[in-house]
């Protein structure tokens, strides 16, 4: 497969039209399952492993879609600042929102890891689940958890996340598009938003802000959450 | 050269981002650093908003997109997910649940407070 390593197109190419169909798959059947995002990665893997091409070599093309990550997670600041009335008039409720989800994520991860009997090392690798891969990885690293495993379930919570926001705000009777936000980005971080930027730009420009806010919170409240078990 | 000029700001926002995450010891990465810095940007008004308006927009649409790559990357660790498989999943489904559930429900209910005071008021 030497051609595959070489290519420079192919990486890209293979997400987008696997993006695509996802998208027309959607637009079909509106069922939650048909997440454009989901159906991409399970059909990139998919032709990946029928064709024997390894991640790395997939990786090489692809990694040029994955240069705009920073710069677009620097744009949130957009949508927020386009927001910012609503930011200072609720901000109690948004901060009592974020800090509420931050401490849930840590007890659930807590309670969780108890009844599945993990250990220090793989509780401390999930401690960062709900936020953004970057800042999970750091604390990931700092507590002596497993990095690998720390990014992989930050992205299993952020698909999920992703095709559950709807359904969740549904059931639970979250209206509010501040709260549905909040819920979203505290929960899912950046994947999460990415879903809530399409719902609305309030949800949207919420949503950004609590990546940046849980976090931080989850820097400090993992150190500590790190000596229960 | 007005998309140039937007993207161009975006990008030297970046910049300072990753020099901040690589001068200060704090586990917080470019990206977090640059969104702070062009929302205190936007604030002080040394970008204005129309500056990257246009460009920011389109980033943001495109986001998902750029998950792809990253995600993907679950087939190379599967070796590490698979010892535990069940347990991580049920974790992962769980945990994201309840913690939309409860960060939105509490949102919510002190906005609804909130309004219900300024009413009595």
């Amino acid at each position: 497969m030497t051609f595959f390593e070489q290519s420079v197109f192919f990486g890209v190419s293979v997400s987008l039209a696997a993006y695509g169909i996802g998208v027309l798959l959607q637009k079909k059947f509106k069922f939650a399952l048909f997440n454009p995002l989901l159906i991409s990665v399970v059909l990139t893997i998919a032709v990946l492993l029928t064709a024997h091409i390894s991640y790395d070599t997939f990786y090489e093309g692809a990694k040029y879609l994955s240069y705009l990550l920073t710069p677009a997670t620097v744009c949130l600041a957009v949508p927020l600042y386009e927001k910012l009335s609503l930011l200072k008039s609720n901000w109690k409720a948004i901060f009592a929102g974020i800090l509420s989800g931050v401490i849930t994520t840590l007890c659930s991860v807590f309670v969780m890891s108890k009844l599945f009997h993990l250990t220090h090392e793989e509780y401390v690798t999930l401690l960062p689940k709900s936020i953004t891969t970057a800042i999970g990885m750091g604390v990931s690293e700092e507590l002596g958890g497993y990095v690998t495993l720390t990014v992989a379930m930050i992205i299993i919570t952020g698909i999920f996340g992703n095709v559950i926001a709807v359904s969740v705000c549904r059931l639970f009777r979250i209206t509010d598009p501040i709260a549905k936000g909040v819920g979203i980005g505290s929960a899912a971080h950046a994947l999460g938003t990415a879903k809530a930027l399409e719902i609305g730009e309030v949800e949207g420009a919420m949503s950004s802000l609590s990546i940046v806010v849980a976090g931080l919170l989850t820097v400090v409240g993992a150190s500590i959450f790190a000596n229960f078990m | 050269m007005k998309y140039v000029k937007e993207f161009g700001i975006i990008l030297i926002v970046s910049l300072v981002g990753e020099l901040l995450n690589y001068f200060l010891p704090l586990p917080v990465p470019a990206s977090i650093y640059g969104l702070v810095l062009m929302f205190l940007c936007l604030m002080l008004g040394i970008i204005k908003l129309s500056d990257v308006h246009d460009t920011a927009c389109f980033l943001i649409e495109i986001m998902p997109i750029m998950f792809i790559p990253p995600a993907v990357g679950l087939m190379a660790s599967w070796d590490v997910i698979q010892a535990n498989l069940v347990a991580y999943l049920v974790i992962a489904a769980v945990t994201t649940i309840v913690v939309m559930a409860v960060s939105g429900l509490v949102t919510q209910a002190v906005l609804k407070k909130g309004k219900k005071g300024a009413e009595k008021k």
